[in-house]
């Protein structure tokens, strides 16, 4: 079913049985018919671990989208609801609760909370007059998803300005949760390392929930060797960034929500006439081509494309050589899967036709070299040309604010006079409101003015190698291919902790936000694993806060280090990128 | 009948004052034993008020006795409550199974165990500040967010406002909590009584602005955005704040205005150019893009004129001039974008002067489709060499490239662009013309 869950060096299938085991059962208690009224946040994480199949086993037959009014009709015994637990969404429950036909037949209510009840919610519905209509109110904890074979997220969209502008550490217990349920199911993790506020929460917190849990010792021998809590605001510079991988670059330009991608269908050949629907296309390691070319950086895309292209056009060719009836029936046999790889193709270099119009383009080119300029540390203390022209040609805000942060964390803040300008022509030319976005992301540490009149970035960017001017796009050596240069600090940090070790770091370690840590959680002796020469460790990386793709493709590439010693498996708060964390940080009307 | 303050906080902390909890409507034992003990208590607490002044106003104004009356009950709900308990509806109650465990006596430590588990579990019995104070230091030390807030949404009700802002500045995690709390249900009110307290003045400030964004009446907004100025903002942003108001004041006035000249349709440009969208609420530059295209001409001493735009927001010149080129541009004005560029000098000599750079000039220019005669002019004008030749290959400035190439002494470049005109035109002659010239010196 997903069988690219299983390819990796941790099988997460565990894990996705485990929450359709939970999911079923929960299914299973609503007895008789029933239908499904949906958060629409949730399908798409929810589509990761269930197709409809499973929910029309267990009696499912209807589905339907959270909305006012009433509810559809539908002749079934069961609706239950499957919600995040947020206000506005009660609300909605309970207009539909309410005005549910008297007169039709009589159906049961319940509700699930995904990935937690919340006594909030309850009251709310109470005090709307419906709490007591629901016949089961349960939590469903989808803590954390499974994305692919080494990729894990909880998609709580919230999390970073919850954690890091609210000081609400709710999706931090939900992290710590999450890892409580992977411990559960492959073995303690042994040693746990940790950058930042927040990364020392959810360690305390694990440690906590181990203490009370005392009761069943975990007998399962352990799969991951490490833990590395990583806080998000350790690293604020490596999102602001463009991405450069594919993988990235098209989650830059189109966004990929749950592994899919919404695509303009010009590129792409129709699939009936008429067909101006946007491509909808789905991206994962499941298909072959794509867990090739995902990674690499985008340079080195086309090469890969039309390398490809050769083989299946060859491999067609051999139909003329097969003369026999064995050579003939051989042929045939490969034909389905040489026609999946002519249609994985085929897309792909459609999508590489689309974003090569994007990456050619002079606007990209100017960003790019800005990026890169601030990244290597060149005219970060100035008032930028190309931004000021940005905005004055009224590009898309997000832009210009990522832009402006970046520049902000490459210089430890900006001069007061510099802030103030891009500030007053921010203001003045998107609206004054806009005070109250710049006002969050000062919080968040991404615009500031410079405290202290002292820039560490030189000082980190030196000690971490962050910025590398020979680098090969075509064959990296080392992870700053992903952004053409720059190695994401993220992932510097974790390459150091695995080797020589934080040690050598000590003093950046202490520029950069938060406390380092490490703990151990012991290990019966039986469990305690003996390494044989040349086997890899394994290290679960957690980022709090976020991950972009261009960071999980640094990771992978270290996985994939012959001498590398570490292979990772990644879970996050997020899967993002600069610009929809920049729009989270965005204030909108109540 | 009025107690002082002391008493009433008294009333509400002390342990002393044991309150009593139905969780199940039907368990009739324990509903005697309680509402037994409850009517005690009460006899021994309050002995000459009657029953009605036990329906109370607590200092922060909300009414909190009710639920004090014997015969009313409670349900873990209930213990949420943020408003006066009602009467108890039948249907509210939990499954039955949810109750089996149900016990009197837990720790503050179990009751936030229990919560934690989605378990039922009133908070009504913690009666004594300490006892509550306690609830919530475990609840915080468990870290769940949703078991933080049930603990504060009580806290909240049955403290005292001062006492609950008192100890939670102490509990710095539980106050971001109850901030971030406050947000979410929209209790503005509370939200500044307690910045207020922190003497957090700035987010007091900023919260109270934010508030705009939900009034949709240009009129009230405008009122409300005035009650902004004055407010401990930071300097920089209490000059901004102090310009959104102007900036809306003057938006009603030039929209009233515009609208009744646009529906008399006595006026050409708005005859010409209808109005696609109203101005209200549009960020500063526009309303200058707005008023360049609309009101170029108007004196100064107008609201809508540009020249006062100009003045009354500071705006400095680049943007000025960018914002007026682009409206005049778009209006094919080419007359007025000369004359923003033109400057006399004391001697009565003009000279072309653009504080954008005239590169961008001819972007903009370009961008709305001016004439190639026009673009020529102000390519001729780019300084750069190199800036001026691709500007002029770019938007096929025919004449400049040639010229240039010409001033270059640049042969090989002007072969290239040979293959680049059409067959037989003008300008092929002319390039043809000048590499049979004898004169020029070519440098290749």
């Amino acid at each position: 079913m997903a069988a690219h869950l299983s390819y990796g060096r941790v099988n997460l299938n565990v894990l996705r049985e485990a929450v359709r085991r939970e999911l079923r059962e929960f299914l299973d208690k609503c007895a008789g018919s029933k239908a499904i009224v949906w958060d629409e946040y949730l399908t798409g994480p929810f589509g990761l671990i269930a197709q409809y199949s499973l929910l029309k086993e267990h009696e499912v037959e209807k589905m339907f989208t959270l909305k006012g009014n009433r509810l559809p009709a539908a002749d079934v015994k069961n609706i239950i609801f499957f919600v995040r637990p947020r206000l506005e969404l009660m609300d909605i429950i309970a207009e539909n609760v309410l005005s549910e036909d008297r007169r039709g037949p009589v159906r049961d209510f319940h509700i699930l909370f995904v990935p937690r009840r919340s006594l909030l919610c309850e009251q709310r519905l109470k005090d709307l007059g419906v709490l007591g209509s629901f016949i089961h109110r349960e939590e469903y904890s989808l803590d954390l998803i499974p994305f692919d074979g080494d990729l894990l997220s909880m998609e709580s969209e919230g999390a970073f300005k919850e954690c890091y502008l609210e000081g609400d550490q709710t999706s931090l217990y939900h992290a710590a949760k999450g890892l409580m349920t992977l411990q559960a199911l492959y073995g303690t993790i042994p040693q746990i390392f940790g950058k930042g506020e927040c990364a020392r929460q959810v360690a305390n917190m694990m440690i906590r929930m181990k203490r009370e849990f005392t009761g069943s010792q975990n007998s399962i021998f352990p799969v991951f060797d490490n833990l590395l809590l990583l806080d998000r605001n350790v690293d604020l510079l490596t999102p602001l960034a463009t991405q450069l991988t594919y993988e990235g670059l098209i989650d830059e330009i189109y966004g990929i929500q749950n592994s899919y991608a919404k695509l303009p269908p010009e590129k792409f050949a129709p699939k009936k006439q008429g067909d101006g629907e946007a491509k909808k296309l789905q991206l994962n390691s499941a298909e072959e081509l794509y867990a090739e070319i995902r990674d690499k950086n985008f340079n080195a895309v086309g090469s890969v494309l039309s390398k490809k292209a050769k083989v299946i056009s060859a491999a067609f060719e051999e139909r003329h050589n097969a003369k026999t009836v064995g050579e003939i029936k051989q042929f045939v046999s490969q034909l389905p899967h040489m026609q999946a790889a002519r249609g994985s193709l085929a897309n792909h270099t459609s999508i590489a036709e689309l974003i090569k119009d994007v990456t050619t383009s002079e606007d990209f080119f100017d960003k790019l070299t800005v990026e890169q300029e601030f990244m290597s540390g060149i005219d970060t203390d100035k008032v930028n040309n190309y931004i000021e022209d940005c905005i004055a040609q009224k590009h898309p805000l997000i832009k210009v604010l990522r832009l402006v942060c970046l520049q902000s964390v490459c210089n430890s803040g900006l001069k007061q006079k510099v802030l103030d300008y891009y500030k007053r022509e921010i203001l003045q030319t998107y609206g004054y409101e806009h005070i109250l976005t710049l006002y969050n992301l000062e919080k968040a540490g991404l615009l500031k003015p410079q405290t202290g009149g002292r820039n560490n970035y030189p000082t980190i960017r030196k000690t971490l190698r962050l910025w590398m001017d020979d680098v090969n796009e075509q064959n990296p050596t080392d992870i700053s291919y992903v952004y053409s240069g720059y190695a994401p600090l993220s992932v510097r940090l974790a390459q150091l902790l695995s080797r020589p070790g934080w040690r050598s770091i000590e003093e950046v370690l202490r520029i950069l936000p938060g406390p380092h840590f490490e703990e151990r959680q012991p290990l019966p002796t039986g469990l305690q694993k003996k390494r044989q020469p040349g086997e890899n460790r394994v290290t679960l990386i957690f980022f709090l806060g976020g991950v972009t793709f261009a960071e999980i493709a640094a990771l992978r590439f270290l996985s994939q280090l012959e001498d590398g010693g570490t292979e990772y498996v990644i879970a996050t708060t997020k899967l993002m990128n600069g610009s929809s964390w920049i729009e989270a940080l965005m204030e909108k009307p109540f | 009948m009025n107690r002082t303050k002391g008493d009433e906080e008294e009333y509400w902390n002390s342990s002393k004052f044991k309150a009593f909890t139905f969780d199940d409507e039907d368990d009739e034992l324990s509903q005697l034993k309680e509402s037994k003990r409850a009517v005690n208590s009460l006899r021994d607490f309050v002995d000459d008020d009657d029953d009605d002044d036990l329906e109370r106003v607590s200092w922060s104004g909300e009414p909190v006795g009710s639920r004090t009356r014997p015969g009313s009950f409670q349900s873990l709900s209930d213990a949420l409550s943020d408003t006066p308990a009602k009467t108890y509806a039948p249907e509210l109650g939990r499954p039955k199974g949810e109750y089996k465990d149900y016990s009197n006596d837990w720790s503050p430590s179990d009751t936030v165990r229990r919560l934690r588990k989605g378990k039922v579990c009133s908070l009504e019995r913690f009666r004594s500040l300490q006892d509550k104070l306690q609830l919530l230091e475990e609840a915080v030390s468990m870290h769940d967010g949703n078991v933080i807030t049930a603990v504060l949404i009580f806290l909240k009700r049955t403290l005292c406002k001062e006492i609950l802002f008192r100890e939670l500045e102490v509990r710095q995690v539980a106050l971001r909590h109850l901030i971030h709390f406050l947000k979410e249900i929209g209790d503005q009110k509370l939200l500044l009584d307690l910045f207020r307290f922190l003497d957090r003045t700035e987010e007091l400030a900023l919260s109270h602005y934010r508030e705009h964004l939900n009034i949709q009446d240009p009129e009230k907004r405008k009122e409300f955005l005035k009650t902004c100025i004055g407010l401990p903002f930071s300097a920089e942003d209490s000059a901004h704040i102090q310009d959104h108001y102007t900036l809306l004041e003057r938006q009603i006035i030039i929209e009233a205005n515009d609208r009744h000249l646009e529906s008399a349709g006595q006026t050409e440009i708005f005859r010409k150019h209808p109005r696609k969208a109203s101005i209200l609420n549009m960020p500063l530059v526009t309303t200058l893009f707005y008023s360049c295209f609309y009101h170029y001409t108007e004196a100064e001493g107008t609201f809508s004129s540009p020249i006062n735009l100009k003045k009354t927001f500071k705006i400095p010149d680049k943007q000025y001039v960018l914002t007026a080129l682009a409206a005049r541009a778009k209006l094919r004005a080419w007359h007025d974008v000369d004359a923003l560029f033109t400057t006399k000098n004391w001697l009565g000599y003009t000279k072309k002067r653009a504080p954008i750079g005239f590169h961008r000039v001819v972007e903009i220019l370009h961008k709305n489709s001016a004439p190639v005669q026009i673009l020529q002019e102000y390519v001729n004008l780019v300084e750069d060499v190199d800036t001026k030749l691709n500007l002029a290959t770019k938007f096929k400035c025919h004449d400049v490239v040639i010229d240039t190439c010409r001033d270059l002494k640049d042969r090989q470049q002007l072969l290239a662009y040979r293959s680049k005109v059409d067959k037989g035109s003008a300008e092929e002659e002319k390039i043809d013309a000048l590499l049979s010239s004898p004169q020029i010196r070519w440098k290749n």
